[in-house]
């Protein structure tokens, strides 16, 4: 087999029974790898209305074909599994260095099910595989269990791991690796607390092997030229990093400011990329094969670490009104060390803040901790800490706006699809972008579909960002698109330069085989669909297909994006049509069985 | 007539972030580019009272242009 390796890790942490099992190489080709690949398993062997926290559920940690290969930006993997957070499937994709290392180490899939009777972790050096105690790393943060497990298994080892929040059921909690690289929504890394599961640490010494070398030689140079030549993928992103969109989105009107009250924050430059480049960042940080570099490593006072990224410096930032870029890069931090979803964290700090501010919440209720109030930049730092040990009301703020809004009575004030935290772009003012947010199968996602491509940046081609006309339809192209992308195993970041012929392209000489990149895209589709069967088989329907009564119905106070509103209601049914859906939205039978499901 | 230019990422090397401008009636963005020396290639994203805008837009006393390299994504 080329680019798979053919080898699937089947670990049973109940009975601790280690199996070796063949891919089936038909299914992985019909759903790539990675997300289509897991998505496809966890249908297979995971009852969709299983409890998310119980030994019944899997956690399925998938590669891509691509993964480990010589490709722009080929190390990523995807942790699919049961979402806590939202109910539905869960996919979060990372980068960094572990993915290739695991497919140098000869699998293409780790698939962990049941649970430990004591805390674990999982030692992996090519073909040999145990389960040692990890009763000693249990209760510490990544740094700490980084150390410690690179002094005990060498510094080429890479490993994977979940923090404090992982292990105490946190549903913000992300699957960390190579330190603070995250597999970071959906509560990912609960699943695996909940598994007892520490940590995985894997040495590769293999090689991908690849169908035809000089075709990929060839697709390679072609894609590291249009990653060059692209503006985004060329000079910003590795100028500045994420971090560059926070001017932009607040210049839009569309930067959601003290929990989506606003659209626009007066103290954006402040927390802006070019502040953090001016002020805090040390250097560049890739993933593996990454020639974008998007990473950033920064360091304030004691502080040092990866990051922060735009949604991160939006979340605490601009979402709880705080204007100290360096207060930001701390909460993002201790997010890395306890193993916290930044986007959900920030956005549940936020959420917390506007309880506060309508008396709901109680300065009582922050026992000796600092009130949780719009623009305090110290409340971001300590109750993030007390959010990843999950300890006072930082266990109540662990579960997520959405649970935190719902015991005050006030679910309406949690800015969540499905319960997930909604990213850093105010649909209000980004007609296509909010249908995405609605109709993403992971609840509350930017990158699920990025809009924010063509409707802010122009790529490929600038859409008016008002314009509800055709949205839907470029909606549903760029959901289906990305599906593909986190299955083949690269970096999202590459279609800002490369279109789907380039990734065939990448696939074939890899994999071997001729797809092309409608094929591509179709696969996509394909796992879209997956995902949304088994999300309605979960009992999560179309009526949660929907955005928070707030961004439907309270106008944008001021600035570029004020007096709208999202018109969802007006832009759903032609997104069903295109998809082939009934009205409800639900997937018709003719559809399903056109895509070969 | 005045407007403010804001100005982003490597366009603020040897100009600044914000500029008040003094530009004839009846300028347009274009000349406002010109007046700044920055080159089309290096404008992504064009934005008149934060809504997009194109070079030929007349500009008016006290509209505020932002004006952004291509950058991002995130
Ligand atoms: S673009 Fe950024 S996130 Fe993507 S692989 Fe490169 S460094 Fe990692």
């Amino acid at each position: 087999m080329y680019g798979y390796n053919g080898k699937i890790l089947r670990v049973n942490l109940t009975d601790r029974s280690i199996k070796v099992e063949a891919l089936d190489e038909a299914k992985a080709r019909k759903y790539i790898g990675g997300r289509g690949l897991g998505t496809r398993m966890m249908m297979d062997e995971v009852d969709p209305s299983v409890d998310a926290l119980s030994p019944a559920n899997k956690l399925m940690i998938v590669t891509g074909p691509l993964t480990g290969t010589a490709t722009p930006t080929g190390g990523r993997y995807m942790a699919v599994t049961k979402s806590p957070l939202t109910g539905t499937i869960a996919s979060s994709n990372s980068g960094g260095y572990f993915g290739a290392e695991l497919k140098f180490a000869g699998w293409d899939a780790i698939i962990l099910e049941g649970k430990a009777s004591a805390p674990v972790y999982m030692n992996v050096v090519d073909d040999t595989v145990e389960l040692l105690d990890a009763a000693p790393l249990w209760g510490k943060a990544l740094s700490e269990t980084t150390d410690a497990l690179e002094a005990a298994h060498g510094a080429k080892a890479r490993i994977l791991a979940i923090g404090p929040a992982g292990e105490r059921l946190s549903l913000l909690a992300a699957i960390m690796n190579d330190r603070w690289r995250a597999a970071g929504r959906s509560g990912v890394g609960a699943v695996m607390g909940s598994k007892n599961l520490k940590a995985i640490v894997v040495k590769g010494s293999g090689k991908v092997a690849v169908a035809d070398e000089a075709a990929l030689k060839d697709a390679f140079a072609v894609c590291m030229r249009k990653i060059k030549d692209n503006g985004v993928t060329g000079t910003g992103l590795p100028t500045y990093g994420t971090a560059v969109l926070v001017n932009i989105i607040n210049e839009n009107g569309v930067f959601p400011t003290n929990n989506f009250q606003e659209a626009v924050f007066d103290k954006a430059e402040d927390i802006s990329g070019e502040a953090l480049a001016e002020k805090y960042l040390k250097k560049k940080d890739p993933c593996f094969r990454c020639p974008i570099a998007c990473g950033r490593y920064c360091e304030v006072d004691d502080v040092k670490g990866g990051g922060p990224e735009y949604e991160t410096i939006w979340a605490f930032g601009g979402d709880c009104g705080v204007s100290s870029l360096g207060e930001i890069i701390k909460a993002n931090y201790w997010c890395n060390e306890y193993g916290l979803d930044t986007i959900s964290a920030g956005a549940t700090l936020a959420a917390a803040m506007e309880l506060y501010q309508r008396g709901l919440v109680k300065k009582a209720d922050f026992g000796d901790g600092p009130a949780l109030e719009f623009g305090n930049a110290d409340s971001i730092v300590e109750w993030t800490k007390r959010m990843g040990r999950v300890e006072g009301f930082g266990a109540k703020l662990a579960q997520g706006s959405y649970r935190l809004c719902e015991s005050y009575g006030v679910p309406e004030l949690s800015m969540t699809v499905k319960k997930q935290e909604l990213p850093a772009y105010d649909p209000r003012g980004i007609m296509g972008h909010g249908v995405q947010y609605a109709t993403s199968n992971r609840g509350g996602c930017h990158v699920r579909g990025y809009m924010i491509s063509p409707e802010i940046l122009g790529l490929p081609e600038k859409l008016d960002r008002l314009e509800t006309a055709g949205k839907p339809g470029w909606a549903k192209v760029f959901q289906d698109f990305t599906a593909a992308i986190d299955s083949v195993g690269l970096c999202l970041f590459t279609s800002f330069a490369m279109g789907a012929d380039d990734y065939a392209a990448l696939y074939n000489a890899v994999c071997g085989g001729g797809i092309t990149g409608a094929d591509f895209v179709t696969a996509g589709e394909r796992i879209w669909n997956l995902e949304k069967r088994y999300n309605l088989a979960a009992g999560i329907g179309p009526d949660q297909d929907t955005l928070p009564p707030r961004l439907l119905e309270e106008p944008v106070p001021a600035g570029p994006s004020k007096g709208l509103v999202h018109p969802l209601a007006k832009m759903l049914p032609e997104y069903y049509s295109l998809r082939g859906w009934d009205a409800k939205g639900v997937p018709t039978e003719a559809k399903l069985k056109a895509l070969g499901l | 007539m005045k407007v403010e230019a804001r100005l982003f990422a490597t366009l603020r090397e040897g100009r600044g972030k914000v500029l008040g401008i003094e530009l004839p009636e009846g300028a347009t963005v274009a000349d406002l580019a010109a007046r700044l020396t920055i080159g089309r290639k290096d404008i992504a994203i064009l934005l008149v009272g934060g809504r997009d805008a194109a070079l030929d837009k007349p500009l008016s006393d006290g509209d505020v242009v932002s004006i952004f390299p291509p950058v991002g994504g995130g």
